[in-house]
């Protein structure tokens, strides 16, 4: 068997020579360089920018897109791309020039043109793209994507308009000073026209403006991409290219690693946390990502509605030994969370450690002292929903009960109740129908404070799953919006934080990390604060 | 024989139908999929509504059953959620899943029946002792551990294969895979031949032959194995539709694409096209299997007669 194994090898690596040196021939692919292989899973949706909605999606859309911005790997902070300048003067209507000497892998231009098909394409409700909602701020939406199933009037949005081959305006409904740095998130990428010609095929094969471009893709088992050789960017990719190889099972992914048969893997699982160091030694990476884990509450059932329930939450929140849990059940991969963001935003982006204060500390006497005051656990007990099927959710959520039946001393005091799959926890959650604190996990789709607030606390926001509600909050957000100036922008937001805190709207347990094992080819293995590798950066030897 | 072929093909029909119409409404009762489909948030209703509208979901049941199997027979098996068509993941998901299930029925009949013969005509003895008891041993080990064992010696420590399937999944990488999948079924294979080949070693016609003067070889194999592989049959019949379905866990382990990866990710995102398109697929190949099964049986034992 293994000589067969390794005549195979030989015919692939062949194989791929030559499938290199052909594709250099007609597009532009480059062999210099080798190309490593990489894990993955299978997109759920179909790889449009406005459409993707997942982690595994957007790694190959943050391969083969550049947007106008570019969150920087290290520090998350949004820089300038394929934009040249970002102008405002009311903090409500921009003027966006896009960079000359862009293409697309398949040679078209960039222009301005390119942004705004692919914007209107997203924000239309005849497209059914996912992420939509993205396009919200900008004028006309409500005729595009009309909300409550009215009839779509109009088929771009009256807010985009070409003034030049390079540039466009913007105009948002509301004042939004931060709107430059979204427009780093994948929704915001520009289209080709092929993309509109010829739909079905570029899905089949995606063409974008990225370090990468499609060279093969088997929907469900592999993609295929290599290194554009006229790629016009300041990043250009230091490795061939990047074979994506999709697993069912992160641990078969693990083990392949260990065979020499892959050389990274982005999920450790659980599983091999213990081993890790042993198995790849410095060859692993564990780093903060902007990932977030609360228990949310229903605050449509009166139980947790009526004053002093906040004394309940904050002491259910001192019951959880966040510490003990990360330490033993995640082996350091979380860290407890003592605020509502990420340390992914840094001090300036609004990230403060310690905003939660005492109630984020585990302290049983004060945490049974303020159950009691707020009238005890609504019928005697709590009961955590969280879904089973993904993420390893089941350990920590009967950590979390445990920690508090110890703190309470009561053995009854909480129950964990799963939910088979994803879909069915969601419908649950949106038919109201928890009874008690749900699993919340809260994956930033770019490093603003306000991205960890606005849409999970904000009056209707898209998940508020717990349909929280606070005029004192929604009053600080819309001042934050609209204003002008960075630093106070951001001052404003915690203040909004610290009434989140002041009511326990949700507790917080840990920031999550990112996890990378790489084999001993490769070298300067980074993550970004999305928890996806820095694929261009990699060096393969 | 012609006559009863057709009334079991006529049997089939209601079959078929009862299990699909089960499994649709099992797959439904589990919930609107649209809501797994945002994330961690809303799906703003007016595109969910439209999501629904093109997965045919904002139908009655009944409704949705009935357009649903009216294109099956057109050959249309309808659309994943992630936009690729249902007959699209069959044509690459079957080709691998029927390698793996060949390759676990041929280790099935070759090492199991044969272990059978030998342990039937020396039983008591140290060998049959000693399949008895590995028997046993491969009966009570679940399969996944079974499979990631082997799959860390062979894989890792001894480096003799690859840990995981390529996505071709040629003949070769699918042995390993094939073992682990037949394991037990191979146990119970081995143990149903042995029971039966001792029964029969003293009935009468194995007597007669050997009192004709056949030669040894000829009365194990035409008239004692022959007559003892009615259950072997009925057991490996019954067992292709399963290692076509069940093979889920082994090729999770094997990151193998085949039938049970598909199954898999359609259950966990609710994709009531991918799920009852597959499992239909799987009723056919268990009735088929079923059937062939049946006729076998006239083959093998001359006094069965289908009129």
């Amino acid at each position: 068997m293994r000589g067969a194994t390794h005549a195979r090898w030989a015919v692939c690596a062949v194989a791929v020579a030559l499938a290199a040196t052909a594709c250099g021939g007609e597009s532009s692919a480059d062999d210099a360089g080798a190309v490593l292989s990489a894990s993955w899973g299978d997109p759920q949706n179909p790889l449009e920018p406005a459409n993707t909605n997942e982690v595994q999606g957007g790694k190959v859309l943050d391969m083969i897109f550049r947007g106008l911005k570019r969150y920087d790997p290290v520090t998350g902070e949004a820089k300038d791309m394929l934009a040249e300048r970002i102008e405002t003067s009311d903090s409500q209507n921009f003027t966006i020039t896009v960079k000359d000497g862009w293409t697309f892998s398949n040679g078209e231009k960039v222009t301005a043109r390119s942004f705004v098909d692919a914007w209107n394409y997203g924000a239309s409700l005849r497209n059914n793209q996912r992420n939509a909602y993205f396009f919200g701020y900008i004028e006309g939406y409500d005729e595009v994507h009309p909300e409550d199933g009215g009839k779509q009037t109009a088929d771009t949005l009256s807010g985009l308009k070409v003034t030049g081959d390079r540039t466009f305006t913007v105009a948002l409904t509301q004042k939004f000073s931060t709107f430059p740095d979204t427009l780093g998130y994948n929704a915001f990428a520009p289209l080709p026209r092929a993309f509109f010609d010829d739909h079905d095929a570029w899905v089949k094969k995606p063409i974008g403006n990225g370090p990468y471009l499609v060279d093969s893709y088997t929907r469900g088992s592999q993609m295929s991409l290599r290194t554009r050789s006229d790629y016009p960017g300041p990043d250009k990719a230091r490795n061939g290219g990047v074979d994506l190889k999709v697993y069912t099972d992160s641990n078969t992914a693990y083990t392949d690693l260990m065979a020499g048969n892959l050389d990274l893997v982005d999920d450790v699982p659980a599983a091999q946390l213990k081993n890790v160091k042993s198995d790849l030694g410095d060859r692993y990476l564990n780093t903060p990502a902007g990932i977030l884990q609360t228990l949310a509450f229903p605050y449509y059932d009166d139980a947790w509605n009526r004053p002093g329930a906040e004394k309940v939450r904050k002491g259910l929140s001192m019951a959880i030994d966040r510490e003990q849990i990360t330490d033993t059940l995640f082996h350091r991969t979380r860290t407890p969370a003592t605020d509502w963001t990420s340390p992914v935003l840094g001090e300036d982006g609004g990230y403060q450690a310690g905003l939660c204060g005492e109630f984020c500390e585990y302290d049983p006497d004060e945490a049974k002292k303020l159950i009691r005051e707020g009238g005890g656990l609504p019928g005697g007990k709590v009961t955590i929903t969280y879904n089973a099927d993904t993420g390893s959710h089941r350990a920590w959520v009967d950590a979390v009960c445990n920690s508090i039946n110890n703190a309470l001393d009561d053995e009854r005091a909480c129950v964990a109740a799963p939910v088979g799959t994803f879909a069915d926890y969601r419908n649950r959650i949106t038919g109201r129908k928890m009874s008690g604190p749900f699993r919340a996990g809260w994956q930033m789709d770019y490093p603003l404070i306000q991205n960890f607030l606005q849409p999970l606390y904000y009056t209707g926001a898209s998940s508020n799953d717990g349909k929280w509600s606070d005029e004192r909050f929604d009053d600080l957000v819309d001042q934050a919006n609209r204003e002008t100036d960075p630093a106070k922008a951001v001052g404003l937001f915690q203040q909004a934080e610290k009434v989140v805190r002041d009511n326990m709207a949700a507790i917080p347990l840990w920031y999550q990390n990112g996890s990378a094992g790489w084999s001993e080819r490769l070298s300067d293995v980074k993550l970004n604060p999305f928890s996806v590798p820095v694929y261009d950066q990699i060096k393969v030897s | 024989m012609g006559r009863y072929v057709v009334q079991r093909l006529l049997q089939m029909i209601p079959v078929f139908v009862g299990a699909t119409l089960l499994i649709f409404l099992m797959v439904n009762v589990m919930g609107d999929p649209v809501a797994g489909l945002c994330g961690e948030r809303r799906c703003d209703p007016a595109t969910a509504g439209r999501l629904r509208q093109e997965f045919g979901l904002d139908r009655p049941v009944w409704q949705q059953y009935l357009t649903y199997m009216g294109n099956v027979f057109t050959g249309d098996f309808g659309t994943a959620f992630n936009g690729q068509e249902v007959t699209e993941l069959m044509s690459t998901a079957f080709p691998v899943t029927i390698r793996l299930t060949l390759i676990a029925i041929v280790f099935e009949v070759v090492v199991g029946v044969t272990l059978g013969v030998v342990t039937g005509l020396r039983r008591g003895r140290p060998v049959d002792t000693g399949v008895l008891l590995f028997t046993l041993v491969v009966i009570s080990v679940p399969t996944f551990v079974t499979g990631l064992l082997l799959q860390l010696l062979l894989g890792v420590k001894w480096d003799w294969i690859r840990p995981s399937v390529s996505t071709e999944a040629p003949f070769a990488e699918l042995l390993l895979p094939g073992l682990v999948l037949a394991s037990v079924s191979l146990a119970y294979v081995t143990r149903l031949t042995r029971t039966s080949i001792a029964e029969n070693r003293r009935s009468d016609y194995v007597r007669t032959a050997v009192a004709k003067g056949l030669p040894r070889r000829r009365v194990v194999v035409r008239h004692l194995l022959r007559n003892s592989l009615i259950p072997v049959v009925t057991f490996i019949g019954a067992d292709i539709g399963f290692l076509m379905g069940g093979a889920i866990v082994t090729e999770r382990i094997f990151n193998i694409h085949g039938v049970g990866y598909q199954l898999y990710q359609g259950i966990l995102r609710q994709s009531t096209q991918t799920v009852v398109g597959f499992v239909t697929v799987l009723v056919l190949v268990f009735l088929v299997a079923n059937l062939v099964v049946d006729l076998l049986y006239a083959v093998l034992d001359p006094r069965i007669r289908y009129a």
